[in-house]
């Protein structure tokens, strides 16, 4: 592999938009275009486009896909109706989380979205155990924007009529603007929002229309950041590792109740005893006290100082004007109101476990309310 | 009154032998929306290249190093109590502290104006 960062399709588009371009997932994408506190506060107040076009875009089709998938994964797919989505997670034989997912029943196939740094890892994951008759077909060729804020839906039905009538976590196949799209009500801001795919060919043009309704800017990475962060949604590679388990990682919500009794996927052995008992550590929320950011890889210590966890993202609220954080924590210390010691670069400081979302997420649940 | 500037993007304002330090424009729009300041106490002796004052924004965190070496007579309450002063107005209202130079001639391996713009250029 080399250490350039390829362009995606819509790089140039980017650069003429003033977006300050950073290696990110072996690609280069935008950091940020007039500011990250700016961005962050526009797509809460109005609608965002994110260029997610770094993430694996995937096909997992033919007879024995379902059930192929449900032995890797911890949901219960026989529930997952027709143009429905739902969260899930690559597990390990520990119980370690390989990716964290969203896979979609699409009539006779699933789709399925990973992330971007860890999208040729999975591929071969997926490969080499998915039964023979299961096919995945990775979209190279497929660009993924998200219009994200309470005026996406607004925006969006404009171009595309009719996606207003999608629930959260619903998805069908629309035109916009003479261009096949897949769209979902869904995304990774806490806001109400879609996420759109098209092939790479047209990722410009559909970009432009969407950045060209009034109620839309383009968004870049920092605040992508800070919007997940405040929505309390981990980010894979930091939040989220091959060392941390679904009940240690509080995402117990994507083990499906059928899998849970049942087993049968990877890792269940260690699931099921840490449903039943308890965890050495939680992944928990954190407002830390005064106005200095605390960051991935502080320590936190316990009352004798030792190091008994670390904070695993970390940074300043533009919505609430504090400092919040993610961070793991022991079991007994993840409870709402305890009182947490963190150390940054020599210095002290103290969180509280803060229950997440930080900042309440707005999906709509149901279709029509626009 | 004349200005110096560091490869760290701070710049040193001196007038007699008092210097005044700050970050410069360049260093705020690439830190973006600063969010924390940490200014030195007056009366701490500061080394040149010592960890003087913290400045963190939305995403990142970094140290701002003494210049020159001094005594520190004032830090800036005014950034610490209003962080994005540093984005509005870095090399003005936005300075960091004041020292009192120990070393007038440190000084001279700092940059003019002019050399400080050709070495942001480069780093383009």
């Amino acid at each position: 592999m080399s250490d350039e960062a390829a362009a995606l399709p819509l790089d140039s588009w980017h650069r003429s938009r003033g977006g300050r371009m950073v290696p990110f997932a072996g690609y280069a994408m935008p950091v940020q275009y007039e500011g990250i506190m700016a961005e962050h506060k526009w797509t809460r107040d109005s609608a965002g486009l994110f260029d997610v076009s770094h993430m694996g875009q995937l096909i997992i089709g033919g007879p024995d896909a379902e059930k192929g998938l449900e032995s890797l994964l911890p949901a219960d797919l026989t529930l997952l109706k027709d143009g429905r989505l739902r969260y899930s997670l690559l597990l390990n034989e520990e119980g370690g989380i390989i990716d964290d997912l969203m896979v979609t029943r699409r009539g006779n196939h699933f789709y399925m979205v990973v992330n971007g740094a860890t999208k040729a890892g999975d591929i071969e994951h997926l490969q080499a155990r998915l039964p023979r008759g299961a096919v995945l077909d990775h979209m190279k060729d497929q660009a993924l924007l998200a219009l994200q804020g309470p005026k996406a839906v607004a925006a969006l039905a404009r171009l595309a009529p009719g996606v207003e009538q999608l629930g959260f976590m619903t998805g069908a196949a629309f035109e916009i603007g003479g261009t096949k799209a897949w769209i979902s009500r869904s995304g990774y801001t806490g806001e109400d929002g879609f996420e759109i795919s098209i092939v790479s060919k047209d990722a410009e043009t559909v970009a432009t229309m969407l950045a060209d309704q009034d109620e839309v800017k383009p968004i870049g990475l920092g605040a992508r950041d800070s919007l997940r962060l405040e929505a309390g949604l981990p980010l894979y590679g930091h939040d989220l590792d091959q060392h941390s388990t679904p009940v240690e990682a509080d995402l117990t919500f994507a083990l499906s109740k059928r899998r849970k009794a049942e087993g049968g996927f990877p890792g269940w052995p260690r699931i099921a005893r840490e449903l039943e008992d308890g965890a050495l550590r939680k992944r928990v929320g954190l407002k830390v006290e005064g106005r200095q950011p605390v960051r991935e890889g502080a320590l936190v210590l316990d009352g004798e100082g030792n190091e008994v966890g670390k904070v695993t993202s970390g940074g300043f609220s533009p919505s609430l004007e504090v400092p919040i954080a993610m961070a793991y924590v022991p079991w007994a210390s993840a409870e709402p109101g305890a009182t947490i010691t963190l150390e940054s670069r020599g210095k002290l400081f103290t969180g509280t476990v803060t229950p997440m979302p930080f900042v309440p997420h707005r999906y709509q649940r149901k279709g029509g309310a626009a | 009154m004349t200005v110096y500037y560091t490869k760290e993007h701070e710049w040193v304002s001196v007038e007699g032998d008092t210097a005044t330090v700050g970050i410069t424009d360049f260093a705020q729009g690439q830190l973006g929306d600063v969010v924390f300041v940490e200014v030195p106490a007056a009366g701490r002796a500061v080394s040149r290249g010592d960890e003087a004052a913290v400045v963190e924004s939305v995403k990142a965190a970094s140290d701002v190093y003494a210049p020159v070496s001094g005594e520190i007579t004032e830090g800036n309450q005014a950034v610490v109590d209003e962080p994005s002063l540093v984005n509005t107005d870095p090399e003005g209202e936005g300075w960091f502290f004041k020292l009192s130079l120990s070393d007038t001639g440190e000084l001279g391996e700092l940059m003019n104006a002019d050399q400080y713009k050709a070495y942001c250029d480069e780093q383009g």
